[in-house]
């Protein structure tokens, strides 16, 4: 396993899923296999290249700054009920 | 027998009025009503919209305002966005999801008066090769009800392979439409990256997202993919280059061609049946004036770990917006803010995009991010490096699609590596953007087998004349998967 | 042991472009909630940032503006955590290749000295939503109104020694922003708004001590008042034997201090990666030089050119380019008077910015405009009223009765210059007090200002007083 427990846990809690106690041993497994199967990346000379993030050599197009949407908070949030007062609500946020 | 027809001649058929839009949309609604109980190739279908699609397609039709696509039905991929209809991208997280927009290839396809039949059943998120991680369950390959249709596009590929619809729209990220297509026995386009715009596509991996057509033939394929593609101001990765004719192009000579094909496709994991089916499709080829030159591309080795490495970190993002709060699966009773993140997203995302997600956050976090991810963008310039330099040599590459042809369902879900291995063939040219084309070149013990072209970017129109020659030659395209698709 | 404070400010100033950076949403302020928010800033399924070009060029006449190398590429990357007001789980921004980087500023602290404060970067991002934690039945509710309105965040080395130094490096760059239009600088709206990273270390150490990051600070007022508190807190802690943690905190400007932040507790590791969505931004030469001829006279310059050519003191210098629109006002007044800058510069930073703070008015605003003032003023110059009477005119002025020459008419205000005139009121002045005369020329010289009040008041104030010294001196001496 080149995974711990623990570790897939901390990546759990980041990624912000819930892994109940009867899932975790399989995860801890399957995880361990995919990170050990792309470990051999490590193995690649790639000395000076340059890593690539995209697949066309385009640069970022500009948009002209003007106002084109319009109100339509009713529509974009018919797919919530969780709404008050044009709120979104979530369990309360302590800061 | 309307169900048997291409989009071409479904579009010819139109215009000489010897049915309506009307007649064949309600044939496949009721073909889809039939069949599909058996296949599960559509997770929503959409009737009413597709009558009263078909009529006013029909009115077109009938005061000469149609294009050729019009009246001609489609089904979508359930990752498009559709205005007013479920769009689940095969998860429970969106089960309850309507779109309140178009996709841009939906919107496209719609003003060319092509009628909508249903969204298609898909692996979910695009995360998978069997069709089997959809929450709506598997799709059965038509050719063998025990076997996988491929996946992510699997329900897009079984619904054209068995009739239900002349042309689907898929999306491709790792093979998603040309894998599909070899084990389906269907013609699968995956265009170059920037070709068509990803604008209301749920994102996987957005670099390496695409969509593109699963049809029949190559020129229906030509047909569609002209009307989706282009230049779209919502995409910033979205190409500003004209689209050719791809229609136009269908019919040139292949004297002279130059393909190549990649020594490391024909390695130990192909299966000796489907490499002679490959070797067959060559022959052809050759017959056509086409020379064959054997070219080697070491650095493809690594294209599956480089791919496991950069679609699940961009994944791993793309999927933080499906949180329980502006839309999608909200979990009950949540005591506190991250009690709701975590239970919604764990219990609305399935098994593999979770392991997508958490393979994703790994490469990415604090102290692993140089060995993995920076390690992997830099694996796939050289990945894109060998495909450039054989690209001076030949003008297109050739290979399988797949190593082997559909297999059982169930067979490679206990572990995910045997399952991502699948993709082998195709992932490079995601990594790499270019363009891919499945065309189906043979039968490995009942079941049909692809043949992979590769071109360099744009090469969109010599690919589909590339396809569309050896389907005048050969007619594995048009096998039918049984009587009961007859 | 004697303690040095190091400071470093992260100021967030939202760009005044019309709709967001992103998405063609409105930046309008103040709207109802969420319905500001597009697809694209609800994060739904599918959406895609296109970049404003504004955002852009603001960004580039920031980093001109200072003197800081503008990137030729620049490249947006994700900043992965999950918060409500966040809706796509990540941030867009710039992290490795930001827009602008190294610059410096010029600052001029209280005692009218000059700081050079170093500029590490200037980097655009979205802005984030607005959780409002009025009770919802035990929730909190999400605005998303201001979600992708654009930020320039710049950041400062750490580089200020006291809570003073961090404020007027914050007042230069909000004035700066202000003089460039990029932004308006709104700090009750937050539209201005800064973090401020914070530590203590021995006097005369090199090595910077461990930092607390104070966030979300906006007004000058807190700023000063969070560090200080903040600064007292740490020393607290360092002397009584304690090691100060690396945090997040909190002002509370009701009580007065700094708090953790409970939510910012865990250690974020926020997975940057360049955001696959958005293509490198790639600035040509000419692009950036097109934006250069755009660029107005900078604050420095301006306060420089005030002392050099128009004579001020480094004082009026300084609040007369406070804005672009009062020095504009100042120079419209200046150049209409065509003399006299220093009596110009009294009135502007005197009368004229006292009434336009009594009435709440913006130097945009003001009633009495640049022409109408400089006009007032050539009747001082041109000795046809006295500074005092000018001031009565200029109040008339104000309260709407009319031009300076018609209220010196209609009130009969013209100074009296005619020597014979005011030779007839001394006159008449020392005839009616014999006494005080008499005393006068037996020695009391302190006197002599008593008459000169009788003859302005004889005159209520129109005569002219050097004339009115002068005669009155030899009439008095007999």
């Amino acid at each position: 396993m080149s995974l711990t427990k623990r570790e897939v846990e901390n990546v759990a809690h980041l990624a912000r899923l819930e892994i109940t106690e009867g899932e975790i041993e399989r995860v801890v497994e399957n995880l361990s296999s995919i990170i050990d199967f792309v470990d051999q990346l490590r193995g690649a000379d790639t000395g000076d290249v340059l890593p690539m993030a995209h697949p066309l050599d385009m640069s970022q197009r500009l948009r002209t700054d003007e106002v084109s949407e319009s109100d339509q908070r009713k529509r974009f949030q018919a797919n919530t009920s969780a709404v008050e007062a044009g709120l979104y609500l979530v369990p309360k946020v302590i800061e | 027998m309307m169900h048997k027809k291409t989009v071409a001649e479904i579009s010819r058929s139109l215009q000489a009025r010897e049915f309506s839009s009307v007649e064949i949309t309600r044939h496949l609604l009721s073909r889809i009503d039939s069949l599909d109980k058996n296949l599960n190739s559509f997770i929503t279908v959409t009737a009413d919209f597709a009558l009263a699609a078909a009529a006013a397609a029909d009115k077109r039709i009938a005061s000469g305002d149609a294009g050729p696509l019009t009246g001609v039905p489609i089904a979508h991929k359930d990752i498009f966005c559709t205005d007013g209809v479920r769009t689940s991208c095969g998860s429970r997280m969106l089960d309850n999801f309507v779109s309140p927009y178009d996709a841009t290839v939906v919107a496209r396809l719609k003003d060319a008066g092509m009628v909508m039949l249903g969204k298609t059943n898909m692996d979910e998120f695009a995360m998978g090769s069997s069709n089997e991680t959809s929450f709506y369950g598997p799709v059965h390959n038509p050719w063998d009800l025990n076997t996988v249709p491929g996946g992510s596009s699997g329900g897009s590929a079984a619904a054209v392979a068995a009739r239900l619809a002349p042309v689907a729209t898929g999306t491709d990220t790792g093979g998603s439409i040309r894998q599909p297509a070899a084990l389906a026995g269907i013609t699968g386009v995956k265009p170059t990256y920037g070709r068509v715009s990803r604008y209301g596509m749920i994102a996987f991996a957005s670099s390496l997202d695409q969509a593109g057509t699963l049809t029949q033939n190559a020129e229906d394929a030509a047909l569609v993919l002209e009307a989706m593609s282009g230049f779209d101001k919502h995409d910033s990765t979205s190409s500003p280059a004209a689209v050719p004719s791809y229609h136009g192009s269908l019919n040139e000579s292949l004297e002279g061609l130059r393909v190549g094909v990649p020594q490391e496709f024909l390695d130990e994991g192909l299966d000796p049946q489907n490499r002679a089916a490959v070797e067959a499709a060559l022959e052809v080829y050759r017959s056509l004036g086409a020379t064959i030159h054997p070219v080697s591309m070491p650095s493809l080795a690594l294209s599956v770990p480089t791919y496991y490495v950069v679609a699940p970190a961009e994944a791993s993002s793309n999927l933080s917006r499906f949180d329980g709060v502006r839309f999608g699966y909200r979990c009950e009773n949540p005591v506190d803010l991250v009690d709701m993140y975590k239970r919604s997203r764990g219990e609305g995302f399935g098994e593999e995009v979770k392991r997508r997600i958490m393979t994703g956050t790994y490469v990415l976090s604090a102290g692993y991010y140089d060995a993995y991810y920076l390690q992997a963008q830099k694996v796939r310039q050289l990945i894109a490096e060998d495909f450039t330099r054989v690209f001076k040599e030949v003008d297109v590459l050739m290979g399988p699609t797949t190593p082997e042809p559909a297999f059982e369902l169930g067979a490679k879900t206990a572990d995910p590596i045997t399952m991502y291995l699948n993709d082998i063939y195709t992932i490079g040219v995601n990594l790499a953007g270019l363009p891919g084309v499945s065309i189906p070149c043979g039968f490995v013990n009942d079941l049909p087998v692809g043949l992979q072209l590769i071109g360099s970017h744009f090469s969109e129109a010599k690919l589909l004349n590339v396809a569309h020659r050896y389907q005048q030659e050969t007619d594995w395209h048009q096998r039918l998967p049984g009587s009961d698709y007859e | 042991m004697e303690w040095e404070t190091v400071i470093g400010l992260e100021i967030h100033a939202q760009l005044n472009t019309l709709s967001k950076i992103f998405s063609g949403a409105s930046t309008a302020y103040g709207a109802e909630p969420n319905s500001q928010a597009c697809l694209v800033d609800l994060g739904y399924p599918g959406q895609l940032p296109v970049l404003n070009a504004q955002a852009v060029a603001k960004a580039v006449k920031f980093g001109l503006a200072t003197g800081s190398k503008v990137a030729r590429r620049s490249v947006f990357a994700r900043k992965n955590y999950f918060y409500p007001d966040l809706p796509k789980g990540y941030q867009i921004s710039q992290f490795e290749l930001p827009i602008v980087e190294t610059g410096k500023l010029e600052v001029v602290l209280e005692d009218g000295s000059i700081k050079i404060v170093g500029l590490t970067r200037a980097h655009l991002e979205e802005d984030a939503g607005k959780s409002l934690h009025e009770d919802f039945a035990g929730m909190t509710g999400i605005d998303l109104n201001r979600a992708g309105t654009p930020l320039l965040e710049i950041v400062s080395e750490p580089e200020m020694y006291n809570a003073k130094e961090a404020v007027a490096y914050m007042k230069t760059i909000h004035t700066l922003v202000r003089y460039l239009d990029i932004s308006d600088g709104n700090m009750a709206e937050g539209s201005f708004r800064c973090d401020a990273n914070v530590s203590v270390r021995p006097k005369g150490s090199d090595k910077l001590g461990t930092r607390s990051e104070i966030k979300n600070l906006n007004s000058f007022r807190f700023v000063e008042r969070a560090i200080n508190f903040e600064v007292e807190r740490q020393i607290d802690i360092l002397e009584s034997g304690g090691k100060v943690v690396q945090e997040t905190r909190l002002y509370d400007s009701v009580k007065d201090e700094t708090r953790s932040m409970r939510s910012k507790e865990e250690a974020n590791d926020y997975r940057y990666f360049p955001d696959p969505d958005l293509l490198p931004v790639v600035l040509e030469e000419s692009y950036i030089e097109d934006i250069a001829k755009t660029l107005p006279e900078l604050p420095g310059q301006k306060r420089k050119r005030f002392i050099d050519e128009h004579g001020l003191s480094a004082y009026d210098a300084g609040v007369l380019t406070a804005s672009r629109e009062l020095g504009d006002y100042y120079e419209h007044v200046v150049e209409r008077l065509g003399s006299d800058p220093k009596l110009a510069a009294n009135w502007v930073s005197g009368e004229l910015a006292g009434a336009l703070n009594k009435a709440g008015l913006d130097i945009t605003e003001s009633v009495v405009g640049p022409e109408a003032l400089a006009d007032m003023l050539g009747r001082i110059v041109d000795n046809t009223i006295s500074g005092k009477i000018a001031k009565d005119v200029f109040e008339a002025m104000w309260s709407g009765e009319g031009t300076a020459d018609e209220i010196i008419e209609a009130r009969g205000l013209k100074q009296i210059t005619d020597s014979s005139a005011i030779e007839a009121v001394i006159d008449q002045v020392m005839e009616a007090n014999p006494g005080q005369l008499a005393d006068y020329r037996s020695g009391k010289d302190k006197l002599f200002g008593f008459f000169v009040g009788q003859v302005m008041k004889a005159t209520q104030g129109k005569a002219n007083p050097a004339q009115v010294n002068d005669v009155l001196r030899k009439k008095l001496a007999g």
